[in-house]
């Protein structure tokens, strides 16, 4: 109903039209290291491409393909699987479990495969300790499976990205599938045909989110494949760009991925289609745990733990070994403060406009045309699906632009031009980091205000609230949970984020995970290491914080969804 | 306190560094390598250098920021990366005559658009076991007897393209092909890691033989890359291999002035600096790489692992130009996969 029809309302007109030319402005953004890479593209020529399909796509395809289906499937089994286990059981250790199956999101994939291939290297402890229990002299006499391969890359980008999956789908089965669910179990379904027939289907949307954001942080991933020695397109991407200085074939390669991306997106969406899952204005109840005893208790509990293991723990323990012993050598790094307060502050810069932003983008749908406010957010989402350093080098032209055009204006009215304040700014960073995650934002403010029963903005509209009073005072305080976890979500990203920092940052500046870039560039692995654990440890604190909103918040939740206030 | 400090923080990042004598270094070159003798020249001349560690997209940043851009000094590992900002008009001529004396010819441009300012090996490391091996040629590599024997970092890292577009340059398309596809057939892996890594796997008997650079085996025998890098080092053999006839492929770090450098003075003043006698010692006793300077001083450490050096004699620059023939090639043999 809010449709078409608000934006033809009168009173409503100049409102709609200043947010509709905020929107434009805001996809202009967006879109402007597309349009840029479309120029550099179009400066090539099509030289490359016979080159590229005799003898460089095929084994990236297959490659690519094979890493995107892999790590799917196992973030959606890990994910899904244990979103279920948490929420419909009831077992010792479950809350414990509950908060510790996010911590897999504050690894970096690119610190998790330097991590395990010190640990699991033939003459590294694991192998080593190994060999010492079996008696085995030589490493050749005990010949593990490679990690530097395909399925090393897939285990291990799956279990850390699993959490992208696990924290929608677990807020799904928690709110909304409850009711369902509980009719399954007094019908006499069995644990596992509820869970097949009715808790999953229902979860279809969260599950496809969470696995769309994991599959296109794999996607664009270049640390770890690149260690790893998985050459995936955004490899060969940067090889054409780096190696042969091919700017434009970079460029055009990459085009040809984000149209990819985009098809994908978009068939998943089509095969979605009103299979949103609003829910009721009644109170929903909460699901009901199954408590399990004995052997499945522990059973369960073990089972829930492993990714926990494996994604955080292990890596975990390894990073702080190390790090101990890079402290008692030589002291921390003595710049190690400067970088933390730069991390903290372009990071948190960025994440404060990319949540209102991506609550106010998520919400377009609701307060203008529904099909222009859909189109945004497909825009809007648009920078995700590219790779991190070819979003950044596309954004390099569009930023110059803007410095150039201000140069020009000051020159006219004052007679100077000021320095360069879009590129080595932190402004360049802050605008990356927005353009490269605001997706993430509008996806879980997006599912947070798709949660909210329709009827209650329509009830706004109807008593005489615009749209923009009932967005701030009904839509906003009930999606709240789901934009301050988005909000962490593109926290976490940004302090991850490497390859647009190291290209895009000012002068004298070091993040984090530049310091750890180079330091691994260099090879002092273990001088890295402390900043390895502050990102990990940084990445921790919105996961801490995401828990605490997690469970009581759902409460608090629940009770806001039936006492609107007026 | 914590307010001043952070205040201080986005000060910086939106005023950017100021002091009255400065130079803007940007380079590809990880900064924590070449501080000492950054630190070095500001103990000694009182000018600040601000750095920027950009790995990946230098040309394109430096390209467009424009008119107006901040760097002065464009510092690269990788002769055909210096080379690309010369192309790319990024980079201006430059006199000197203390640059010309300290750099020989062959390892800088006629027109002073680039010069090098260290240098590094392309060499063997072995297996401890291996004691017959002595010498060996990089067209050896291709032998059928070190089949599933040998260990790489990617094709596509400018050390292996420099290294087969040395060969190139050697023999030609079709021989370097045969060759390509033949050290492939001995590869014990997938080409993945780094050179260090190379070192590690001969340890763990993954393989036999491997190629790395010689700067490497000073980091790691040193210890400063911790006990457990020491062990790696010290676990293999070192041989300095050649060209059948000719000398060992080396690649070099080198710096241009920035075409816009605000700082000009500076930026020159730096480059003579870093080609000085002090900081050519430096670079062997910071970085364990071959000075330019002829006469400068080379880390004991790499001297007794590795012998004397002669330098094949394919100029740098055509090895420059056939960069871009050696990634296809990669690709067309399909090496990395």
């Amino acid at each position: 109903m809010t449709g078409a029809a608000s934006a033809l309302s009168p009173t409503v007109r100049p409102r709609a039209l200043a947010w509709s030319a905020a929107a434009l402005a805001l996809c202009a953004l967006v879109l402007s290291p597309v349009v840029a890479l479309v120029v550099a593209a179009g400066e090539g020529s099509g030289a490359l491409w016979p080159h590229l399909v005799a003898h460089v796509l095929p084994q990236a395809l297959w490659d690519t393909g094979l890493l995107l289906a892999g790590v799917g499937a196992l973030v959606i089994v890990l994910g899904a699987g244990s979103a279920w286990l948490v929420a419909a059981y009831e077992f010792p250790g479950r809350r414990l479990l509950e908060a510790g199956l996010l911590l897999p999101m504050a690894v970096p994939t690119y610190i998790i495969a330097f991590a395990y291939l010190d640990l699991m290297h033939p003459i590294g402890p694991v192998q080593t300790t190994l060999r010492d229990m079996l008696g085995y002299a030589r490493p050749r006499d005990l010949v593990l499976p490679e990690l530097r391969s395909l399925p090393g890359c897939i285990l291990l980008l799956g279990f850390v990205l699993y959490p992208y999956v696990y924290l929608p789908t677990r807020a799904l089965f928690l709110m909304q599938a409850a009711n369902l669910i509980e009719a399954a179990r007094m019908l006499g379904r069995s644990p596992s045909a509820t869970f097949f027939r009715i808790a999953l289907p229902m979860a279809r949307p969260a599950i496809a989110l969470g696995a769309s954001l994991a599959l296109m942080e794999a996607l664009n991933d270049i640390g770890a494949a690149e260690f790893l020695g998985v050459r995936t397109l955004t490899v060969q991407v940067y090889a054409t760009w780096v190696n042969r200085s091919d700017l434009a074939g970079a460029a055009q390669i990459a085009l040809v991925m984000l149209v990819a991306v985009v098809a994908l997106v978009a068939v998943e969406r089509w095969a979605r289609a009103g299979r949103g899952f609003a829910g009721t204005a009644q109170r929903p109840r909460r699901l009901a745990r199954r408590r399990l005893t004995g052997f499945r208790a522990w059973g369960a509990l073990g089972l829930g733990l492993m990714p926990v293991a494996i994604g955080f723990a292990i890596p975990a323990s390894y990073l702080v070994h190390s790090a101990l012993r890079r402290v008692m050598r030589s002291g921390l790094p003595e710049t190690i403060l400067a970088e933390i307060g730069h991390t903290l502050l372009y990071a948190g810069v960025a994440t404060v406009i990319a949540a209102a932003l991506g609550f106010v983008v998520a919400a377009g749908p609701g307060l203008l045309s529904r099909r222009f406010g859909r189109a945004l957010i497909r825009v809007a989402s648009l920078g995700y699906a590219l790779p991190g350093a070819i979003l950044a080098i596309g954004l390099l032209g569009p930023l110059a632009l803007a410095d150039a055009t201000l140069a020009a204006g000051t020159m006219q009215l004052f007679g100077v031009a000021p320095a360069l304040i879009g590129l080595g700014t932190g402004g360049a960073l802050v605008t990356a980091y927005l353009v490269r995650f605001l997706a993430v934002s509008i996806g879980t403010c997006e599912a947070g205000l798709g949660r909210v029963p329709r009827s209650l903005p329509d009830a706004g509209r109807m008593l005489g609230r615009g749209p923009g009073a009932t967005l701030a005072r009904v839509q906003l305080p009930l999606a709240w949970p789901a934009v301050v976890s988005g909000a962490l979500l593109v926290f976490v990203d940004c302090v991850k984020e490497l390859p647009a920092t190291l290209l895009l940052r000012p002068l004298n500046v070091e993040t984090l995970a530049t310091h750890l870039y180079g330091e691994a560039a260099r090879g002092t692995y273990e001088d890295g290491t402390v900043a390895a654990l502050l990102i990990v440890a940084v990445g921790l604190v919105p996961v801490v914080v995401l828990l605490r909103l997690g469970t009581p918040r759902a409460d608090h939740a629940d009770r806001r969804l039936t006492e609107p206030r007026p | 306190m914590k307010a001043t400090g952070f205040a201080g923080i986005v000060l910086a990042a939106l005023i950017g560094p100021a002091s009255a004598a400065e130079v803007n270094l940007y380079t590809t070159r990880e900064p924590g390598l070449i501080r000492p003798l950054l630190d070095a020249y500001t103990a000694k001349s009182g000018v600040t250098v601000n750095t920027v560690f950009v790995e990946k997209g230098l040309a394109e940043r430096v390209a467009a920021e424009g008119a107006r851009a901040k760097a002065d000094v464009l510092m690269t590992v990788d002769v055909g990366n210096l080379i690309d900002l010369v192309d790319r008009d990024l980079a201006q001529p430059v006199r000197s005559s203390v640059l010309e004396a300290a750099v020989p010819a062959t390892l800088r441009d006629a027109d002073g658009r680039w010069f090098a300012l260290s240098m590094r090996a392309r060499v063997l490391y072995a297996d401890k076991d291996l004691s017959d091996l002595k010498a060996i040629t990089y067209e050896g590599l291709a032998d059928p007897k070190w089949t599933g024997g040998l260990c790489l970092r990617s094709g596509q890292h400018p050390y292996n393209t420099a290294l087969i577009a040395h060969h190139l340059v050697k023999h030609g398309p079709e021989k370097t092909e045969a060759w390509l596809r033949a050290v492939k057939a001995n590869l014990a892996r997938k080409p993945a890691g780094g050179d260090r890594d190379v070192a590690r796997d001969i340890l763990a008997d993954t393989c036999q033989i491997g190629i790395g650079n010689s700067y490497y085996v000073g980091l790691m025998r040193s210890g400063r890359g911790g006990p457990e890098q020491q062990k790696w080092g010290d676990g293999i053999k070192v041989v300095m291999p050649t060209f059948a006839g000719g000398g060992t492929h080396v690649n070099i770090s080198g710096a241009v002035v920035s075409k816009t450098a605000p700082n000009r003075e500076e930026a020159v003043k730096l480059l003579e600096y870093l080609v000085s006698d002090e900081a050519q010692g430096l670079y062997a006793k910071a970085d364990y790489e071959y000075p330019v300077k002829a006469g400068a001083p080379i880390d004991p450490l790499l001297t007794s692992a590795l012998g004397p050096l002669t330098i094949d004699a394919v100029p740098l620059v055509e090895i420059a130009r056939n960069r871009k023939a050696a990634s296809l090639l990669v690709d067309k043999v399909g090496f990395d996969n």
